[in-house]
Protein backbone atom coordinates (compact mmCIF):
# COMPACT_ATOMS: atom_id res chain seq x y z
CA UNK A 1 0.00 0.00 0.00
CA UNK A 2 1.48 3.36 -1.02
CA UNK A 3 2.05 6.21 1.44
CA UNK A 4 -0.75 8.39 0.02
CA UNK A 5 -3.24 5.52 0.11
CA UNK A 6 -2.22 4.57 3.64
CA UNK A 7 -2.53 8.20 4.76
CA UNK A 8 -6.07 8.45 3.39
CA UNK A 9 -7.27 5.11 4.78
CA UNK A 10 -5.65 5.39 8.21
CA UNK A 11 -6.46 9.13 8.40
CA UNK A 12 -10.08 8.31 7.51
CA UNK A 13 -10.31 5.58 10.15
CA UNK A 14 -8.79 7.85 12.81
CA UNK A 15 -11.15 10.68 11.87
CA UNK A 16 -14.16 8.33 11.93
CA UNK A 17 -13.22 7.11 15.41
CA UNK A 18 -12.69 10.71 16.52
CA UNK A 19 -16.08 11.74 15.05
CA UNK A 20 -17.85 8.79 16.68
CA UNK A 21 -16.15 9.48 20.02
CA UNK A 22 -17.17 13.13 19.79
CA UNK A 23 -20.76 12.07 18.93
CA UNK A 24 -20.89 9.63 21.85
CA UNK A 25 -19.57 12.25 24.27
CA UNK A 26 -22.02 14.82 22.89
CA UNK A 27 -25.02 12.44 23.05
CA UNK A 28 -24.28 11.36 26.63
CA UNK A 29 -23.22 14.64 28.22
CA UNK A 30 -24.50 17.57 26.16
CA UNK A 31 -27.31 16.80 23.71
CA UNK A 32 -30.19 16.27 26.14
CA UNK A 33 -29.33 19.45 28.02
CA UNK A 34 -29.02 21.36 24.73
CA UNK A 35 -32.38 20.12 23.47
CA UNK A 36 -33.99 20.93 26.81
CA UNK A 37 -32.47 24.41 26.60
CA UNK A 38 -33.86 24.99 23.11
CA UNK A 39 -37.33 23.67 23.96
CA UNK A 40 -37.64 25.36 27.32
CA UNK A 41 -36.40 28.78 26.10
CA UNK A 42 -38.86 28.70 23.18
CA UNK A 43 -41.73 27.68 25.47
CA UNK A 44 -40.68 30.36 27.98
CA UNK A 45 -40.72 33.00 25.24
CA UNK A 46 -44.29 32.15 24.27
CA UNK A 47 -45.39 31.90 27.90
CA UNK A 48 -43.90 35.36 28.50
CA UNK A 49 -45.86 36.62 25.49
CA UNK A 50 -49.01 35.04 26.91
CA UNK A 51 -48.30 36.93 30.14
CA UNK A 52 -47.80 40.14 28.08
CA UNK A 53 -44.17 40.37 29.23
CA UNK A 54 -42.14 41.40 26.13
CA UNK A 55 -38.85 41.89 28.03
CA UNK A 56 -38.89 38.31 29.37
CA UNK A 57 -39.88 37.06 25.91
CA UNK A 58 -36.90 38.82 24.34
CA UNK A 59 -34.48 37.32 26.87
CA UNK A 60 -35.96 33.85 26.27
CA UNK A 61 -35.67 34.27 22.47
CA UNK A 62 -32.04 35.28 22.79
CA UNK A 63 -31.41 32.14 24.84
CA UNK A 64 -33.20 30.09 22.19
CA UNK A 65 -31.11 31.67 19.42
CA UNK A 66 -27.82 30.96 21.22
CA UNK A 67 -28.77 27.39 22.15
CA UNK A 68 -29.96 26.58 18.62
CA UNK A 69 -26.86 28.14 17.03
CA UNK A 70 -24.58 25.93 19.14
CA UNK A 71 -26.71 22.78 18.80
CA UNK A 72 -26.92 22.99 14.99
CA UNK A 73 -23.15 23.37 14.69
CA UNK A 74 -22.29 20.62 17.16
CA UNK A 75 -24.53 18.13 15.34
CA UNK A 76 -23.10 19.28 11.98
CA UNK A 77 -19.55 18.79 13.23
CA UNK A 78 -20.28 15.18 14.27
CA UNK A 79 -21.96 14.39 10.94
CA UNK A 80 -19.31 16.10 8.82
CA UNK A 81 -16.33 14.51 10.57
CA UNK A 82 -17.77 11.02 10.08
CA UNK A 83 -18.98 11.74 6.53
CA UNK A 84 -15.60 13.14 5.50
CA UNK A 85 -13.86 10.20 7.18
CA UNK A 86 -15.90 7.78 5.05
CA UNK A 87 -14.96 9.79 1.97
CA UNK A 88 -11.25 9.63 2.91
CA UNK A 89 -11.44 5.84 3.25
CA UNK A 90 -13.32 5.33 -0.04
CA UNK A 91 -11.05 7.73 -1.94
CA UNK A 92 -8.06 5.98 -0.34
CA UNK A 93 -9.24 2.59 -1.58
CA UNK A 94 -9.70 4.00 -5.09
CA UNK A 95 -6.52 6.09 -5.02
CA UNK A 96 -4.41 3.63 -7.03
CA UNK A 97 -6.64 4.51 -10.02
CA UNK A 98 -5.48 8.14 -9.92
CA UNK A 99 -2.72 8.49 -12.53
CA UNK A 100 -0.47 11.09 -10.88
CA UNK A 101 3.10 10.83 -9.62
CA UNK A 102 3.37 9.43 -6.09
CA UNK A 103 4.67 12.78 -4.76
CA UNK A 104 1.65 14.66 -6.14
CA UNK A 105 -0.69 12.01 -4.78
CA UNK A 106 0.86 12.40 -1.32
CA UNK A 107 0.32 16.18 -1.48
CA UNK A 108 -3.31 15.69 -2.58
CA UNK A 109 -3.90 13.12 0.18
CA UNK A 110 -2.36 15.38 2.83
CA UNK A 111 -4.49 18.34 1.69
CA UNK A 112 -7.65 16.20 1.71
CA UNK A 113 -6.98 14.87 5.21
CA UNK A 114 -6.15 18.40 6.45
CA UNK A 115 -9.35 19.80 4.91
CA UNK A 116 -11.45 16.99 6.40
CA UNK A 117 -10.08 17.74 9.87
CA UNK A 118 -10.15 21.54 9.89
CA UNK A 119 -13.47 22.20 8.11
CA UNK A 120 -15.61 20.76 10.96
CA UNK A 121 -13.11 22.12 13.50
CA UNK A 122 -13.77 25.64 12.17
CA UNK A 123 -17.52 25.02 12.50
CA UNK A 124 -17.03 23.79 16.08
CA UNK A 125 -14.93 26.85 16.96
CA UNK A 126 -17.86 29.05 15.90
CA UNK A 127 -19.70 27.87 19.02
CA UNK A 128 -16.99 29.52 21.15
CA UNK A 129 -16.23 32.55 19.00
CA UNK A 130 -18.65 34.20 16.57
CA UNK A 131 -15.84 36.15 14.89
CA UNK A 132 -14.20 35.78 11.50
CA UNK A 133 -11.33 33.40 12.43
CA UNK A 134 -13.44 30.24 12.95
CA UNK A 135 -15.35 31.01 9.76
CA UNK A 136 -12.10 31.45 7.85
CA UNK A 137 -10.85 28.09 9.18
CA UNK A 138 -14.06 26.38 8.07
CA UNK A 139 -13.89 28.01 4.63
CA UNK A 140 -10.24 27.02 4.22
CA UNK A 141 -11.03 23.42 5.17
CA UNK A 142 -13.97 23.15 2.78
CA UNK A 143 -11.97 24.83 -0.01
CA UNK A 144 -9.17 22.27 0.45
CA UNK A 145 -11.63 19.36 0.31
CA UNK A 146 -13.44 20.73 -2.77
CA UNK A 147 -10.22 21.57 -4.65
CA UNK A 148 -8.62 18.17 -4.06
CA UNK A 149 -11.83 16.33 -4.87
CA UNK A 150 -12.17 18.32 -8.11
CA UNK A 151 -8.64 17.30 -9.10
CA UNK A 152 -9.28 13.63 -8.34
CA UNK A 153 -12.62 13.67 -10.17
CA UNK A 154 -11.07 15.24 -13.29
CA UNK A 155 -8.26 12.68 -13.26
CA UNK A 156 -10.71 9.77 -12.89
CA UNK A 157 -12.92 11.16 -15.67
CA UNK A 158 -9.85 11.46 -17.93
CA UNK A 159 -8.77 7.90 -17.16
CA UNK A 160 -12.34 6.67 -17.75
CA UNK A 161 -12.40 8.44 -21.13
CA UNK A 162 -9.04 7.01 -22.19
CA UNK A 163 -10.09 3.51 -21.04
CA UNK A 164 -13.26 3.76 -23.18
CA UNK B 1 -1.42 -15.68 -25.19
CA UNK B 2 -4.90 -17.09 -24.92
CA UNK B 3 -3.55 -19.65 -22.48
CA UNK B 4 -1.88 -17.01 -20.32
CA UNK B 5 -5.06 -14.85 -20.27
CA UNK B 6 -7.18 -17.81 -19.23
CA UNK B 7 -4.71 -18.76 -16.52
CA UNK B 8 -4.75 -15.17 -15.23
CA UNK B 9 -8.54 -15.27 -15.28
CA UNK B 10 -8.54 -18.57 -13.41
CA UNK B 11 -6.10 -17.19 -10.86
CA UNK B 12 -8.28 -14.09 -10.35
CA UNK B 13 -11.35 -16.31 -9.94
CA UNK B 14 -9.49 -18.38 -7.35
CA UNK B 15 -8.59 -15.18 -5.47
CA UNK B 16 -12.25 -14.06 -5.59
CA UNK B 17 -13.37 -17.48 -4.33
CA UNK B 18 -10.90 -17.58 -1.47
CA UNK B 19 -11.84 -14.07 -0.29
CA UNK B 20 -15.59 -14.67 -0.64
CA UNK B 21 -15.93 -18.15 0.85
CA UNK B 22 -19.23 -19.29 2.41
CA UNK B 23 -19.89 -17.45 5.70
CA UNK B 24 -16.60 -15.58 5.37
CA UNK B 25 -16.43 -12.18 7.08
CA UNK B 26 -16.31 -10.40 3.71
CA UNK B 27 -19.39 -12.21 2.41
CA UNK B 28 -21.32 -11.52 5.63
CA UNK B 29 -20.38 -7.84 5.57
CA UNK B 30 -21.15 -7.35 1.86
CA UNK B 31 -24.55 -9.07 1.93
CA UNK B 32 -25.43 -7.68 5.36
CA UNK B 33 -24.19 -4.20 4.48
CA UNK B 34 -26.17 -3.92 1.26
CA UNK B 35 -29.16 -5.46 3.08
CA UNK B 36 -28.92 -2.78 5.78
CA UNK B 37 -28.72 -0.02 3.15
CA UNK B 38 -31.74 -1.48 1.32
CA UNK B 39 -33.88 -1.70 4.46
CA UNK B 40 -32.71 1.76 5.57
CA UNK B 41 -33.67 3.24 2.19
CA UNK B 42 -37.05 1.50 2.23
CA UNK B 43 -37.70 2.88 5.73
CA UNK B 44 -36.65 6.32 4.42
CA UNK B 45 -38.96 6.11 1.40
CA UNK B 46 -41.92 4.92 3.51
CA UNK B 47 -41.12 7.66 6.05
CA UNK B 48 -40.98 10.32 3.30
CA UNK B 49 -44.28 9.24 1.71
CA UNK B 50 -46.43 8.43 4.75
CA UNK B 51 -44.98 10.25 7.77
CA UNK B 52 -42.68 13.19 6.99
CA UNK B 53 -45.18 15.66 5.55
CA UNK B 54 -48.00 14.69 7.91
CA UNK B 55 -45.65 15.06 10.86
CA UNK B 56 -44.42 18.46 9.65
CA UNK B 57 -48.06 19.58 9.35
CA UNK B 58 -48.77 18.46 12.93
CA UNK B 59 -45.72 20.36 14.20
CA UNK B 60 -46.99 23.43 12.33
CA UNK B 61 -50.49 23.06 13.81
CA UNK B 62 -49.08 22.71 17.34
CA UNK B 63 -46.84 25.76 16.88
CA UNK B 64 -49.84 27.73 15.58
CA UNK B 65 -51.81 26.55 18.58
CA UNK B 66 -49.02 27.76 20.90
CA UNK B 67 -48.94 31.15 19.17
CA UNK B 68 -52.72 31.57 19.34
CA UNK B 69 -52.70 30.44 22.98
CA UNK B 70 -50.13 33.15 23.68
CA UNK B 71 -52.41 35.59 21.82
CA UNK B 72 -55.29 34.59 24.11
CA UNK B 73 -53.04 34.81 27.20
CA UNK B 74 -53.56 31.07 27.85
CA UNK B 75 -50.27 29.86 29.41
CA UNK B 76 -51.34 26.23 30.12
CA UNK B 77 -52.32 25.80 26.45
CA UNK B 78 -48.92 27.24 25.40
CA UNK B 79 -47.21 24.58 27.51
CA UNK B 80 -49.46 21.80 26.22
CA UNK B 81 -48.84 22.86 22.60
CA UNK B 82 -45.07 22.82 23.08
CA UNK B 83 -45.31 19.37 24.65
CA UNK B 84 -47.09 18.25 21.47
CA UNK B 85 -44.36 19.86 19.34
CA UNK B 86 -41.75 17.97 21.38
CA UNK B 87 -43.58 14.68 20.94
CA UNK B 88 -43.96 15.14 17.16
CA UNK B 89 -40.30 16.13 16.83
CA UNK B 90 -39.24 13.06 18.84
CA UNK B 91 -41.36 10.85 16.56
CA UNK B 92 -39.75 12.44 13.50
CA UNK B 93 -36.24 12.39 14.98
CA UNK B 94 -36.29 8.69 15.88
CA UNK B 95 -37.49 7.74 12.39
CA UNK B 96 -34.83 9.86 10.69
CA UNK B 97 -32.21 8.33 13.02
CA UNK B 98 -33.40 4.79 12.17
CA UNK B 99 -33.08 5.57 8.43
CA UNK B 100 -29.69 7.27 8.74
CA UNK B 101 -28.07 4.75 11.12
CA UNK B 102 -29.12 1.71 9.07
CA UNK B 103 -27.67 3.22 5.91
CA UNK B 104 -24.48 4.47 7.55
CA UNK B 105 -23.87 1.10 9.22
CA UNK B 106 -24.38 -0.47 5.80
CA UNK B 107 -21.70 1.83 4.35
CA UNK B 108 -19.37 0.99 7.22
CA UNK B 109 -19.98 -2.74 6.66
CA UNK B 110 -19.05 -2.38 2.98
CA UNK B 111 -15.86 -0.49 3.86
CA UNK B 112 -14.90 -3.12 6.43
CA UNK B 113 -15.63 -5.80 3.82
CA UNK B 114 -13.15 -4.14 1.43
CA UNK B 115 -10.49 -3.98 4.17
CA UNK B 116 -10.83 -7.68 5.14
CA UNK B 117 -7.63 -8.92 3.39
CA UNK B 118 -5.60 -6.38 5.41
CA UNK B 119 -7.07 -7.48 8.76
CA UNK B 120 -4.47 -9.75 10.30
CA UNK B 121 -6.76 -12.12 12.24
CA UNK B 122 -7.86 -15.67 11.56
CA UNK B 123 -11.06 -16.14 9.54
CA UNK B 124 -13.06 -17.38 12.55
CA UNK B 125 -12.22 -14.23 14.58
CA UNK B 126 -13.08 -12.02 11.62
CA UNK B 127 -16.36 -13.93 11.15
CA UNK B 128 -17.33 -13.48 14.82
CA UNK B 129 -16.58 -9.76 14.64
CA UNK B 130 -18.62 -9.48 11.43
CA UNK B 131 -21.61 -11.18 13.10
CA UNK B 132 -21.26 -8.91 16.15
CA UNK B 133 -21.19 -5.89 13.84
CA UNK B 134 -24.30 -6.98 11.95
CA UNK B 135 -26.27 -7.84 15.11
CA UNK B 136 -25.42 -4.43 16.58
CA UNK B 137 -26.13 -2.64 13.31
CA UNK B 138 -29.63 -4.16 13.26
CA UNK B 139 -30.30 -3.74 16.99
CA UNK B 140 -29.49 -0.02 17.21
CA UNK B 141 -31.93 1.24 14.54
CA UNK B 142 -34.71 -1.11 15.69
CA UNK B 143 -34.21 0.16 19.26
CA UNK B 144 -34.20 3.79 18.10
CA UNK B 145 -37.38 3.21 16.07
CA UNK B 146 -39.15 1.80 19.15
CA UNK B 147 -38.13 4.66 21.51
CA UNK B 148 -41.21 6.72 20.56
CA UNK B 149 -43.60 3.80 21.11
CA UNK B 150 -42.13 2.15 24.22
CA UNK B 151 -41.05 5.27 26.09
CA UNK B 152 -40.23 4.52 29.73
CA UNK B 153 -42.55 1.49 30.11
CA UNK B 154 -41.15 -1.09 32.61
CA UNK B 155 -37.82 0.71 32.54
CA UNK B 156 -35.55 0.35 35.58
CA UNK B 157 -34.14 3.84 34.87
CA UNK B 158 -35.79 7.23 35.27
CA UNK B 159 -34.81 8.86 31.99
CA UNK B 160 -33.87 6.00 29.63
CA UNK B 161 -36.34 3.35 28.41
CA UNK B 162 -35.74 -0.26 27.29
CA UNK B 163 -35.69 0.73 23.63
CA UNK B 164 -32.87 3.22 24.30
CA UNK B 165 -30.99 0.62 26.35
CA UNK B 166 -31.11 -1.91 23.50
CA UNK B 167 -30.22 0.79 20.97
CA UNK B 168 -27.15 1.71 23.04
CA UNK B 169 -26.26 -1.99 23.36
CA UNK B 170 -26.42 -2.26 19.55
CA UNK B 171 -24.15 0.78 19.26
CA UNK B 172 -21.71 -0.84 21.69
CA UNK B 173 -21.66 -4.07 19.63
CA UNK B 174 -20.89 -2.07 16.47
CA UNK B 175 -18.17 -0.12 18.27
CA UNK B 176 -16.53 -3.28 19.68
CA UNK B 177 -16.67 -5.08 16.32
CA UNK B 178 -15.29 -2.06 14.44
CA UNK B 179 -12.50 -1.54 16.97
CA UNK B 180 -11.70 -5.26 16.84
CA UNK B 181 -11.41 -5.21 13.05
CA UNK B 182 -9.33 -2.05 13.20
CA UNK B 183 -6.99 -3.72 15.70
CA UNK B 184 -6.49 -6.43 13.09
CA UNK B 185 -5.72 -3.74 10.53
CA UNK B 186 -3.24 -2.13 12.90
CA UNK B 187 -1.64 -5.54 13.49
CA UNK B 188 -1.16 -5.89 9.73
CA UNK B 189 0.51 -2.49 9.40
CA UNK B 190 2.73 -3.09 12.45
CA UNK B 191 3.89 -6.45 11.16
CA UNK B 192 7.22 -6.05 9.34
CA UNK B 193 7.19 -9.54 7.84
CA UNK B 194 3.72 -9.51 6.29
CA UNK B 195 3.67 -10.08 2.56
CA UNK B 196 1.98 -7.44 0.35
CA UNK B 197 -1.74 -8.15 0.16
CA UNK B 198 -3.10 -9.04 -3.28
CA UNK B 199 -6.85 -8.51 -3.44
CA UNK B 200 -8.44 -9.42 -6.78
CA UNK B 201 -11.48 -7.35 -5.90
CA UNK B 202 -9.50 -4.10 -5.97
CA UNK B 203 -7.43 -5.09 -9.00
CA UNK B 204 -10.58 -5.35 -11.08
CA UNK B 205 -11.23 -2.39 -13.43
CA UNK B 206 -14.56 -3.42 -14.96
CA UNK B 207 -16.41 -0.81 -17.04
CA UNK B 208 -19.59 -0.74 -14.85
CA UNK B 209 -17.34 -0.29 -11.81
CA UNK B 210 -15.61 2.68 -13.47
CA UNK B 211 -18.98 4.26 -14.32
CA UNK B 212 -20.09 3.94 -10.68
CA UNK B 213 -16.78 5.28 -9.35
CA UNK B 214 -16.68 8.34 -11.60
CA UNK B 215 -20.43 8.99 -11.22
CA UNK B 216 -20.14 8.60 -7.46
CA UNK B 217 -17.22 10.97 -6.96
CA UNK B 218 -18.88 13.54 -9.26
CA UNK B 219 -22.04 13.35 -7.11
CA UNK B 220 -20.01 13.82 -3.91
CA UNK B 221 -18.31 16.85 -5.46
CA UNK B 222 -21.68 18.29 -6.56
CA UNK B 223 -22.95 17.81 -3.00
CA UNK B 224 -19.92 19.61 -1.56
CA UNK B 225 -20.34 22.53 -3.97
CA UNK B 226 -24.03 22.75 -3.10
CA UNK B 227 -23.13 22.61 0.61
CA UNK B 228 -20.60 25.42 0.19
CA UNK B 229 -23.20 27.50 -1.67
CA UNK B 230 -25.77 26.81 1.08
CA UNK B 231 -23.30 27.77 3.84
CA UNK B 232 -22.30 30.96 2.01
CA UNK B 233 -25.73 32.17 0.88
CA UNK B 234 -28.46 30.59 3.03
CA UNK B 235 -27.15 29.33 6.39
CA UNK B 236 -26.73 32.63 8.26
CA UNK B 237 -29.79 34.16 6.59
CA UNK B 238 -31.87 31.16 7.66
CA UNK B 239 -30.58 31.36 11.23
CA UNK B 240 -31.34 35.07 11.46
CA UNK B 241 -34.79 34.54 9.95
CA UNK B 242 -35.59 31.64 12.31
CA UNK B 243 -35.03 33.84 15.37
CA UNK B 244 -36.62 36.99 13.92
CA UNK B 245 -39.80 35.22 12.74
CA UNK B 246 -40.32 33.57 16.12
CA UNK B 247 -39.71 36.93 17.84
CA UNK B 248 -42.29 38.57 15.56
CA UNK B 249 -44.71 35.76 16.34
CA UNK B 250 -44.33 36.29 20.07
CA UNK B 251 -44.47 40.09 19.69
CA UNK B 252 -47.66 39.74 17.65
CA UNK B 253 -49.12 37.52 20.36
CA UNK B 254 -48.13 40.00 23.09
CA UNK B 255 -49.65 42.87 21.09
CA UNK B 256 -52.83 40.85 20.39
CA UNK B 257 -52.13 41.16 16.64
CA UNK B 258 -53.71 38.09 15.01
CA UNK B 259 -52.55 39.10 11.51
CA UNK B 260 -48.91 39.38 12.58
CA UNK B 261 -49.05 35.98 14.32
CA UNK B 262 -50.57 34.30 11.26
CA UNK B 263 -48.09 35.94 8.86
CA UNK B 264 -45.21 34.84 11.10
CA UNK B 265 -46.56 31.30 11.25
CA UNK B 266 -46.74 31.15 7.46
CA UNK B 267 -43.23 32.58 7.10
CA UNK B 268 -41.90 30.11 9.67
CA UNK B 269 -43.41 27.16 7.80
CA UNK B 270 -41.86 28.39 4.53
CA UNK B 271 -38.48 28.83 6.19
CA UNK B 272 -38.49 25.34 7.72
CA UNK B 273 -39.45 23.89 4.34
CA UNK B 274 -36.67 25.81 2.56
CA UNK B 275 -34.09 24.65 5.12
CA UNK B 276 -35.27 21.04 5.06
CA UNK B 277 -35.15 20.60 1.27
CA UNK B 278 -31.71 22.22 0.91
CA UNK B 279 -30.15 20.14 3.70
CA UNK B 280 -31.84 16.95 2.45
CA UNK B 281 -30.61 17.52 -1.13
CA UNK B 282 -27.04 18.17 0.11
CA UNK B 283 -26.99 15.07 2.35
CA UNK B 284 -28.63 12.73 -0.15
CA UNK B 285 -26.44 13.47 -3.16
CA UNK B 286 -23.28 12.95 -1.08
CA UNK B 287 -24.59 9.72 0.48
CA UNK B 288 -25.66 8.36 -2.92
CA UNK B 289 -22.27 9.35 -4.35
CA UNK B 290 -20.48 7.41 -1.60
CA UNK B 291 -22.79 4.44 -2.19
CA UNK B 292 -22.02 4.43 -5.92
CA UNK B 293 -18.27 4.57 -5.17
CA UNK B 294 -18.52 1.69 -2.70
CA UNK B 295 -20.60 -0.43 -5.08
CA UNK B 296 -17.98 0.16 -7.80
CA UNK B 297 -15.54 -2.03 -5.88
CA UNK B 298 -18.02 -4.93 -5.58
CA UNK B 299 -18.97 -5.15 -9.27
CA UNK B 300 -16.81 -8.30 -9.79
CA UNK B 301 -19.14 -10.08 -7.34
CA UNK B 302 -22.31 -9.04 -9.22
CA UNK B 303 -23.14 -12.10 -11.27
CA UNK B 304 -25.21 -10.49 -14.03
CA UNK B 305 -24.59 -9.99 -17.74
CA UNK B 306 -22.31 -7.03 -18.50
CA UNK B 307 -25.14 -5.11 -20.21
CA UNK B 308 -27.35 -5.52 -17.14
CA UNK B 309 -24.53 -4.45 -14.83
CA UNK B 310 -24.25 -1.27 -16.95
CA UNK B 311 -28.02 -0.72 -16.86
CA UNK B 312 -28.24 -1.03 -13.08
CA UNK B 313 -25.21 1.24 -12.65
CA UNK B 314 -26.89 3.93 -14.79
CA UNK B 315 -30.27 3.43 -13.06
CA UNK B 316 -28.57 3.89 -9.66
CA UNK B 317 -26.81 7.07 -10.81
CA UNK B 318 -29.96 8.45 -12.47
CA UNK B 319 -32.07 7.82 -9.35
CA UNK B 320 -29.32 9.26 -7.15
CA UNK B 321 -29.36 12.54 -9.10
CA UNK B 322 -33.14 12.65 -9.60
CA UNK B 323 -33.96 12.43 -5.88
CA UNK B 324 -31.93 15.42 -4.60
CA UNK B 325 -32.72 17.59 -7.66
CA UNK B 326 -36.45 17.00 -7.22
CA UNK B 327 -36.22 17.47 -3.44
CA UNK B 328 -34.72 20.92 -4.16
CA UNK B 329 -37.68 21.72 -6.45
CA UNK B 330 -40.33 20.55 -3.95
CA UNK B 331 -41.07 24.05 -2.64
CA UNK B 332 -41.69 25.37 -6.15
CA UNK B 333 -43.45 22.40 -7.74
CA UNK B 334 -44.99 20.73 -4.69
CA UNK B 335 -46.25 17.18 -4.88
CA UNK B 336 -45.10 16.58 -8.49
CA UNK B 337 -41.48 17.17 -7.50
CA UNK B 338 -42.02 15.22 -4.27
CA UNK B 339 -43.40 12.26 -6.22
CA UNK B 340 -40.48 12.35 -8.66
CA UNK B 341 -38.04 12.48 -5.73
CA UNK B 342 -39.67 9.38 -4.22
CA UNK B 343 -39.45 7.72 -7.65
CA UNK B 344 -35.73 8.56 -7.73
CA UNK B 345 -35.33 6.90 -4.33
CA UNK B 346 -37.22 3.86 -5.63
CA UNK B 347 -34.88 3.61 -8.64
CA UNK B 348 -31.87 3.56 -6.31
CA UNK B 349 -33.53 0.84 -4.20
CA UNK B 350 -34.37 -1.28 -7.26
CA UNK B 351 -30.84 -0.95 -8.70
CA UNK B 352 -29.31 -1.81 -5.34
CA UNK B 353 -31.63 -4.80 -4.97
CA UNK B 354 -30.63 -6.00 -8.45
CA UNK B 355 -26.92 -5.78 -7.53
CA UNK B 356 -27.59 -7.58 -4.23
CA UNK B 357 -29.39 -10.38 -6.11
CA UNK B 358 -26.42 -10.50 -8.52
CA UNK B 359 -24.07 -10.96 -5.57
CA UNK B 360 -26.35 -13.67 -4.13
CA UNK B 361 -26.23 -15.46 -7.50
CA UNK B 362 -22.45 -15.25 -7.37
CA UNK B 363 -22.36 -16.80 -3.88
CA UNK B 364 -24.61 -19.60 -5.16
CA UNK B 365 -22.24 -20.28 -8.07
CA UNK B 366 -19.22 -20.26 -5.73
CA UNK B 367 -20.88 -22.61 -3.25
CA UNK B 368 -21.97 -24.99 -6.03
CA UNK B 369 -18.40 -24.95 -7.37
CA UNK B 370 -17.03 -25.77 -3.88
CA UNK B 371 -19.66 -28.54 -3.53
CA UNK B 372 -18.66 -30.04 -6.92
CA UNK B 373 -14.99 -29.96 -5.95
CA UNK B 374 -15.82 -31.97 -2.81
Amino acid sequence: MTGARRLLILGGIALALWGMGYGLWYAVFVEHQALNGIGSSLAAAFEASASRNPAAAEVAFNNYKQAKYAYDRQVDVHGHWIGLAMLLIVVGIAFDRVRLAEGSKLILASALVAGAVIFPLGVLLQTFDHGLVPRAIAILGSALVITVLTGITLDLVASQTSAD
Amino acid sequence: MAFSQSSIGAKTNDMHESSFAPLSARRLLVLGGIGLILVGMLVGDIFAVFILHQNAARVGVSLASAAHAALAGDRPLVQASFQDVGSFLENRGTKVDTHVHMIDFGYLALMLAILQPWIAFGESTKRRLAWLFLVGAALLPVGVFLIHYIGLAYSPLQAIGWASIFADLGGLFVLIATLGLLLGLGKHFRSQVSAPVQDALLLNRSAPGRVLLVGGIAMVLAGFLHGAYYAGVDLYRHEALDASILTDMAKGAAANDVGMVDRSLEAYGQLQGDKAVKIAAHAHIIEFGLLAMLLAFFQPYVSLRETWKFRWAYVLIFGSVLLPVCVLMELRFGLVAGGLADFGGLLVIVALLAMWIGILRYTGQLDAHVGDAR
